[in-house]
Order: structure tokens, then C-alpha cells, then sequence
């Protein structure tokens, strides 16, 4: 089978040491592409990355959850974005069943909490305090929860414990989950119009930052265990009675194969790591200027030259 | 109606026991309100639930890895079906495989496009065979097409021979029919999300697992509709093809296969629509192009952007719709003897001569070849900011609110806590009562044996939920559509125009309209029933106006000569008669909803679809299997009662 590179690979081509990478398959990469344009810029990236180092990369639409399967299965190669809240009981399932392993986190950290637009905050000044949010819990009530404010957590899928919380620290609040992230979307762009207090579950690296400023509610602050231990927290006997951790990590992963079939492509897999800021530049890329993910991959390499060639060497 | 009330008799017997059951249904319910039933009564005690999860899952483990099914799936999934997507993928959109030709210039696709419309219907289909390509074009969204569309001319052709040979072979023979027939409910009824893991562990991530996920949901009116058409070849046909002397073979090609050329191309139809309505759903699974595309872009709250590849693809529904549909009435061309090749031809040499003109002057003109996002005319900040000021409008809001507030807190709501107040015998022996009223004791037996399967596993409130909405968007629908359809089968004019909102309604992707909807109504039970009720208002109204359409004019004559009103006409004449056609739309609208409330999850619910949700990453499987099962026969029930029902009263009406 006849391969004919792509402009962009044979001009990164020069750039690298290729003798030191002949052992890498000729087989394609696949790489799994989301519905967020973080993961999909990133993906495009270290996709881009790899072609240059004389890989061939496949991209593959996939439901978030279900990639995991697949990469145990070898069908899909690596994932770049293995977000802790989210993702992280799928990924620790996945590695309990065996396939998958752990390439290491990245430099960003994650955080994924309760989260408020500005305009929130003119309507309840005492902002971000959780107590000042539980004083204005009336505002956010809805018709469905009556007098008690109305929260809108993540997925069920990400295990974000709303409702513990809520318990624990007594709020006047009912918990509501949202479908998707589109969904939470729908609801932010609703109030929008006409600036409705609305109090949802968020996450930062995230587009939304730019499209809608916004801050976390300050819950009192994560200890570990908290979630395990019922003396720890506010509430001596409840668990969830703190804010998630600020930290979170944010993941690759791989086939367990990866590392034999394609060892030149996984020792840069192991180096690559991007940080909060170069992850909101990319999806900045697409939400905000409109470029097409392979164009703004193209655009972010050539502005951040400096900072892939190190993981390449 | 004389010939309806000869039925009444034999119902009495049936309408007691039913009666009976009702009464001990109600007499249940009671005493649980008066808090005098004993719990194991009113749920399955969590300790009787028996371990069908871990069983599936074993049972899936045998038959993927020690029966060694995984390992021909997996041949066949790398193997011809790969090899036939990377063709068509390098030919539509250049993926860097064999033949390495492509990709084929847009121009050239859409002027032979244009060609092959006007030579099937004229100017029109032309124009929008045509048009719907360059619209593609100009929109920026040529290449993301071009991806789906490569998966599709694989699926849709695979899907139509594996559905006119199953069709022919359950014609041929009858326990091969009576082995189909169940498989099939329980593949169109299972939800999406069973399907999921399957389709990427068997068939790999990837165009491939798309590909078969689109066949496997295309498949089954193809076949249905194939046998049916053969089962109508008049014997007088036959018999002029026998005497003829063709063998068995002969007969098959040359005269069955011929006359039931209708019902085989209505099948054809059925086969391109789902296969459009499944392109967004299975970006879940690795289908590349406007699907994933249209993900992306709900993901970033880009309704704009969503919508506009909405309108291409129900665009492209439309367009492979109505050039099918005009390939069946098309009457064969008869040439006098002696016409030269060129001119019998003569569509066929324009259409390769467009096609080569355009794609000589794509290489000369990259416009022609390729149009980029940046020289798109895509509107989609404009749409964005349209979308956002109507929903911001001081009228719209309160009546939404005003909606929401009435749906949510007085109709909703309370409904569905009533129902899950039902315990759950009574309720299994109201369905019962219903599926004996309506059907009759075999239904009935089996409606009470899948509920109570149902009961037995140990997510009936999660079931309650899921039917809950299932029911309040059917009857709305009905509310809603029933009028629509009346309205619409009063005049040829109305009647296309309604029905082409059901195609478009049918394949715009729900996914767009549940933004929306959540704008409108909130993360609430308001939202999930009416992206429901939308889909499920489809097939409801395409049947209503088919069936009021096909009334025979010599009843409507009576009707008319004994001086009935327009009123009684309808009432007493066209509505009685159209009822079996109106309750197969029932039924079809009944499984849509199925399918819909399972995608809902993506609002926000809390019934059997937000569990699958939670089951997708795969470890798992067991319990998915478990509740894809609950919701398949639950959709299950309604398909039979509503079948056998219609079925009595076509038989009565000597239909």
C-alpha cells in the first residue's frame, strides 16, 4: 500500500530524527476524537506530531465512555484526555478488566464543580461562599423543586455526588442531572437572555470560560477522604461534605499493545503534556476564532514550536 | 356500521374477564393506598430479583469468545466490509487508500446529480438533486458529506440485498418466516444503547461498526416489505409466467420480483430514510462526516452550525428520497427498433459528459474541485444569534414558563407519580385487561409474562418512568396529530406538504431540537416529552393521512348519495374505515417513542435510559443487556396488542 505524505508531514519531516524511530508499525494510529474541542484540537495535535515522526494516524468519532472498551479491545491506540471526574471510574474499571494502561497525566489540572455565570452574582453579592449561595437558594427556584433552589449536576455517568452534598451540608437545594454537556449548555444560554440566576455543574479547562465568565462555588475545601471518611468535612457524619478536590488530574491512556507495535510514538505519548492555558488556546482555536480542528492543530504547532520538538527529541 | 357491530359478539366473554381483571387491579391498588398490602406485594422484593446480569453477561462472553463469533465478525468487519468503505472513502473524500483516485470534484458529483433527476422527473427533481448538492457545497459541509455518504452507499446497498433476500426467503418459506418475525421486533425494538457495545466490540470502532449498526436498523422494513409484495403477486401473473415455462429461477427474476416491484421500492425507500436518521446517532460508534461533526458542534453550543447540517442532511433524505420514489412510477421507455445506441442512452452519455467536463475544469479551477470553511456562505453566528433574541423575547418566555409551569406541575408530575403508586401486579394485570379487551388471551398471556419479566429484574420504577413519557408523548402526539393528519388528507395540496414535514421531521436530527427544547423548557419532564412527541407525531401522521387517502371513492360516493354531511362522512365513513392503517401509525408512533425516550437520556431523565447512559463504558455489559431487554419488552406488549388489534379489525372490514 502506497502512502502519500501530507505536505505538513514531510515538512515536519526534516525537522525530526528519523533513523531513531524506524522500528515504529506502519499500521495506523487511531485516534479517538469527542465532542469537545479540547480533546478534539489536542487529538489533531499529537496526531499531527506522530504523522510528522512518519506514523500514519487514523481519527475515529467515539462516544466518551465507551472508548474505553475499545482501547482495551486494541481498536483504538491511545487517548489524550482521561479527565479524573468524568472519565476516571470508567478508566479505573477499564484498567481493573485489563488492556489499557496508564501513560501519565498532563501538567493541567481539572476542577469540576458547582459554578455560577457573573450575572449570578448581582443577584446574590455574597458570591462564592457556599452559605452565601445557600441564603439565596430562592433564587433559583424553578416551578419543579418549588421553594427550594434548583442545582443542575453533570451526567449521572460522572458520579459527581450533587445530592450527597446537598445533604451534608443541608442546603435548600434540589439536584436536577443534566443529560449531556450540551445539555448544561442549553440551560446557561437560556438564562443568558435574560440574565436569570442559574447555579450548574462546570469544569475548567472548558470553552464556556470565554463564552460565559463565570466562577466555582467555594465549598469548604476537599480533604482526602472526605469521600470515604465521614469525620472528615464540616459535618462529623456525613460524607461529601466538601468541595471536589481543585486538582484533578487529566490523563492519557493507551492499548497495552502501544508500546511494542509502535514504541517511537509511545515514548513521545509518554512526554507530551500540555498545560490549563495551551488547552483553553486550542479550544479558544475553535470555539472563539472558527478554524476547523485541523487547521487550528496546524496553527497552535506552528505558534508553539518550541514545546513539541522537546517531546519529540 | 353493520359490519362493525357483527364483531361485538364474540368480544362480550373477553370484555368480562378483562372487566374482571381491571377490578382486581383497582382492588389491589386500593388496598396498597390504604396501606393495607403487604410490600412484597407492591415491588418484587430485591431479594427474589434472580442475577440476570452476570448471567447475560456469561451468556455474551460464550457466544463472543467460545462459540467464536467475535472472530468472524471481526474477518468480516476487517476484511470485505473495510475494504469496501476505504474504496468509497478514498473515492468521496480522498482517504489515502485503494484506488487512490478520489476525491471526485463536488461539481462533478452534483452536475451528475442534476442529470440524474432530470432524467428520472424533469426540471424539479433536478433542481433539487442538484441544488442539494451544491447547497452542501457552498456550505462548507462538502467533505464531512462526502464522509457519511461513503459509509451509506455501502450501507444502504448492503442493507437492501440482506432485506430483499431474507424477504424472499421468509416469502419462500414459512418457518423461516415464523423464525424472522420475532427477531426482528426485538432488533427495531432494543434501544441504541444496547446496540453501542456490541457493534464496537464485534465489528470494531470505526466506519465499520457504523456501517453494520446503520444495516441492522435499515434492514428489517426491507424485509417486511419484500415479503409482503410478493405475497400479492396475483395468480393470474403467476400462471402466465408458468405457462411460459420458466423455472424456478425465471419465475423468481422475471415475474415475482417484477410485480412486486412497488412494495420492493417502498422498502427501498424505508431503507434510505433510517439510514439517514441513524447517521447522527452512530458518531457514537466511529461513523465519521456530518454526525460527529454535528456532536462537536451541539458540544460547544453552536446551534447555528448544528442546524445547518440538519438541513443537509434531511436534504439528502429528501433528494435520495424522491429520486427513488420517482425511479418506481417511471414508466420503461419502448424505443422503435433501430434507435441508435447513443440515443437510448442518451442521459447516461450526458450525465458521464458533466461528470468528466466538471471534473477536467476541477482541475484546472480548485473552486470547482474543493470549497473550503473560509469561502463557505455558512450563516452560522447569524442562526446562533437569531435563535437566542426569539427565545429572549418577553412573549415567548412567559408562555413557555406558562407551558412548563402547567405541563411539570399539573399534568406531568402528578401522572407519573400515580402510576408509580400503582403496585406492581395491578398494573401488570391492567395491561393484561388491556391487551385482552383489545387483542385477545394469547397477547394477553404474553404481555403479562414480558411485564412481568420486567418486574422480576428489578428496575420496574425506572420502567414506570420510561413508559411514563412514552405514554403522555404518545397521547399528546395524537392530540396534536390527529387533527393535523384530518386536515392534511382533505386535499392533494395539504396531504404532500404535511407529509413532507414527516420526512423531514423523521431525519432532521433530534439532536438539534432537543437543544432548543431545553431552552425553552428546562432540564424537566417538559423538555423529554415534547422531543418525543415530535418524533413520534411522524409515523402517527403519515399513516392517519395515507389511510383517509386510500378510503375507496365508491364508499365515499355512498357516502355522499345518501347525503351524509362532511362531518358524518368522516365520522362514520372515511374515519371507521381508515382505523387499521391509523392504528399501525399507532403502533409505529409507540415504538418511536421507545426509541426517542432512550435518547431523552441526553436531556436529563431518570427511567431505564439514564442507567443505559451509565452502563456505556462498557464494564458493565451484563446490566445493559438487562435493561435494553426491559424496554424491548415493554415496546414489545404495545407491538402485539396494537398488531392483533389491527389485524381483527382489517379482517372485519374484508380489508
Amino acid at each position: 500500500m502506497t502512502r502519500r505524505p501530507t505536505a505538513l508531514a514531510a515538512g515536519a519531516l526534516a525537522l525530526l530524527p528519523l533513523a531513531a524511530l524506524a522500528s515504529d508499525s506502519s499500521d495506523p494510529i487511531v485516534i479517538p476524537i469527542h465532542n469537545w474541542s479540547s480533546q478534539i484540537v489536542m487529538s489533531n495535535v499529537v496526531g499531527q506530531i506522530l504523522e510528522g515522526m512518519g506514523n500514519t494516524v487514523e481519527y475515529v468519532t467515539t462516544d466518551s465512555q465507551a472508548v474505553y472498551e475499545s482501547i482495551r479491545l486494541g481498536d483504538v491506540t491511545l487517548e489524550l484526555e482521561v479527565w479524573e471526574g468524568a472519565f476516571g471510574a470508567s478508566f479505573r474499571a477499564a484498567m481493573e478488566k485489563g488492556g489499557i494502561v496508564d501513560v501519565g497525566d498532563h501538567d493541567a489540572i481539572t476542577r469540576e464543580d458547582w459554578w455560577y455565570p457573573m450575572w449570578t452574582k448581582d443577584a446574590c453579592p455574597g458570591l462564592p461562599s457556599w452559605e452565601a449561595l445557600n441564603d439565596c437558594a430562592a433564587l433559583f427556584a424553578t416551578p419543579e423543586t418549588g421553594d427550594k433552589g434548583r442545582y443542575l449536576d453533570g451526567p449521572v455517568d460522572w458520579l459527581k455526588h450533587g445530592k450527597e452534598r446537598v445533604e451534608a451540608l443541608d442546603m435548600d437545594f434540589e439536584v436536577i442531572n443534566a443529560g449531556s454537556a450540551a445539555a448544561l449548555w442549553a440551560e446557561i444560554g437560556a438564562a443568558e437572555a435574560d440574565k436569570t440566576p442559574v447555579v450548574v455543574f462546570n469544569w475548567t479547562p472548558n470553552f464556556a470560560e470565554a463564552v460565559w465568565p463565570g466562577e466555582f462555588v467555594e465549598f469548604p475545601e476537599w480533604v482526602d477522604g472526605c469521600d470515604k471518611d465521614p469525620a472528615l468535612g464540616p459535618n462529623p457524619e456525613m460524607l461529601y461534605d466538601c468541595g471536589n478536590p481543585a486538582d484533578g488530574y487529566l490523563k492519557k491512556a493507551a492499548w497495552e499493545g502501544m508500546a511494542d507495535k509502535w514504541p517511537g510514538a509511545y515514548a513521545v505519548l509518554e512526554k507530551i503534556s500540555f498545560t490549563n492555558p495551551q488547552i483553553a488556546e486550542m479550544a479558544r482555536l475553535v470555539d472563539i476564532d472558527e478554524l476547523e480542528p485541523d487547521e487550528a492543530a496546524e496553527e497552535w504547532l506552528a505558534a508553539n514550536e518550541d514545546i513539541w520538538t522537546a517531546w519529540t527529541e | 356500521m353493520a359490519v362493525l357491530s357483527t364483531n361485538a359478539a364474540p368480544v362480550a366473554p373477553r370484555g368480562q374477564t378483562a372487566l374482571a381483571l381491571v377490578a382486581l387491579a383497582v382492588a389491589l391498588t386500593l388496598l396498597h393506598y390504604a396501606g393495607l398490602l403487604p410490600a412484597w406485594l407492591t415491588r418484587v422484593p430485591e431479594a427474589l430479583v434472580p442475577p440476570f446480569a452476570p448471567w447475560l453477561d456469561a451468556a455474551f462472553t460464550f457466544i463472543r469468545t467460545d462459540l467464536g463469533l467475535e472472530k468472524l465478525t471481526r474477518w468480516i468487519a476487517e476484511g470485505p466490509l473495510q475494504f469496501a468503505l476505504d474504496t468509497t472513502a478514498n473515492l468521496l473524500y480522498g482517504k489515502r487508500r485503494w484506488p487512490n483516485l478520489g476525491p471526485i470534484p463536488w461539481s462533478a458529483i452534483a452536475g451528475s446529480a442534476a442529470v440524474l433527476g432530470y432524467a428520472l422527473g424533469g426540471w424539479r427533481l433536478a433542481l433539487l438533486a442538484g441544488g442539494t448538492f451544491v447547497w452542501t457545497a457552498l456550505i462548507g459541509q462538502w467533505k464531512i458529506a462526502m464522509e457519511t455518504m461513503s459509509v451509506l452507499v455501502v450501507a444502504a446497498p448492503l442493507a437492501f440485498v440482506i432485506g430483499l433476500g431474507l424477504g424472499i426467503a421468509a416469502w419462500a418459506n414459512d418457518r423461516v418466516d415464523r423464525a424472522i418475525k420475532p427477531i426482528l421486533s426485538i432488533l427495531q425494538t432494543l434501544p441504541f444503547f444496547t446496540y453501542l457495545l456490541p457493534a464496537v466490540i464485534f465489528f470494531k470502532v470505526g466506519p465499520t461498526a457504523g456501517a453494520v449498526a446503520t444495516i441492522v436498523y435499515a434492514v428489517p422494513p426491507m424485509i417486511l416489505m419484500t415479503t409482503l409484495g410478493l405475497k400479492k403477486v396475483s395468480p393470474a401473473v403467476i400462471e402466465a409466467g408458468q405457462m411460459s415455462g420458466c423455472t424456478r429461477w425465471q419465475m423468481l427474476r422475471h415475474v415475482y420480483i417484477p410485480a412486486a416491484r412497488t412494495e420492493i421500492l417502498v422498502g427501498v425507500n424505508q431503507v434510505i430514510m433510517l439510514c439517514l436518521a441513524m447517521v447522527v446517532l452512530t458518531a457514537f460508534i466511529g461513523m465519521p462526516g456530518l454526525g460527529a461533526k454535528l456532536l462537536a458542534m451541539m458540544g460547544s453550543f453552536k446551534i447555528g452550525r448544528s442546524f445547518e447540517i440538519g438541513i443537509t442532511i434531511v436534504l439528502l433524505a429528501v433528494t435520495l428520497d424522491r429520486l427513488s420514489k420517482a425511479w418506481v412510477v417511471r414508466v420503461p421507455e419502448h424505443h422503435p427498433r433501430g434507435t441508435p445506441w447513443w440515443r437510448r442512452n442518451k442521459y447516461l452519455l450526458i450525465g458521464l459528459g458533466v461528470f468528466v467536463g466538471f471534473t477536467l475544469l476541477g482541475q484546472a479551477v480548485d473552486w470547482f474541485s474543493e470549497i473550503g470553511r473560509r469561502q463557505s456562505w455558512s450563516r452560522g453566528k447569524e442562526i446562533d444569534a437569531a435563535i437566542k433574541a426569539f427565545l429572549a423575547l418577553g412573549p415567548v418566555q412567559s408562555v413557555t414558563d406558562q407551558i412548563r409551569y402547567v405541563f411539570n406541575v399539573w399534568i406531568l408530575i402528578p401522572f407519573r407519580d400515580f402510576l408509580l403508586s400503582i403496585p406492581t401486579p395491578a398494573f401488570i394485570l391492567l395491561f393484561a385487561a388491556a391487551a385482552l379487551a383489545l387483542a385477545d388471551q394469547r397477547v394477553a398471556i404474553w404481555a403479562a409474562v414480558f411485564f412481568g419479566i420486567v418486574a422480576l429484574t428489578g428496575w420496574w420504577d425506572r420502567a414506570v418512568i420510561t413508559l411514563y413519557s412514552v405514554i403522555s408523548a404518545v397521547i399528546l402526539a395524537s392530540l396534536i396529530g390527529l387533527p393535523i393528519a384530518v386536515w392534511a388528507s382533505f386535499t392533494d395540496r395539504r396531504a404532500n406538504r404535511i407529509l413532507l414535514a414527516c420526512d423531514t421531521a423523521q431525519t432532521f436530527p433530534s439532536f438539534v431540537y432537543l437543544i432548543p427544547a431545553i431552552m425553552l423548557f428546562g432540564i424537566t419532564a417538559t423538555s423529554v416529552v415534547m422531543s418525543i412527541l415530535i418524533f413520534a407525531m411522524v409515523p402517527l401522521v403519515r399513516y392517519t393521512v395515507e389511510g383517509l387517502r386510500d378510503v375507496p371513492p365508491e364508499m365515499i360516493e355512498a357516502a355522499e348519495m345518501s347525503g351524509a354531511t362532511r362531518m358524518q362522512k368522516l365520522w362514520k365513513v372515511q374515519l371507521p374505515m381508515a382505523l387499521p392503517t391509523m392504528a399501525i401509525g399507532f403502533n409505529q408512533a409507540i415504538m418511536f417513542a421507545f426509541f426517542m425516550v432512550i435518547i431523552a437520556a441526553f436531556i436529563g431523565t431518570q427511567d431505564l435510559g439514564q442507567e443505559l447512559q451509565r452502563t456505556l463504558a462498557g464494564a458493565d455489559l451484563g446490566k445493559n443487556l438487562v435493561l435494553g431487554i426491559c424496554v424491548s419488552l415493554m415496546a414489545l406488549s404495545f407491538n402485539m396488542v396494537l398488531t392483533t388489534w389491527a389485524d381483527r379489525k382489517k379482517a372485519a372490514l374484508g380489508l
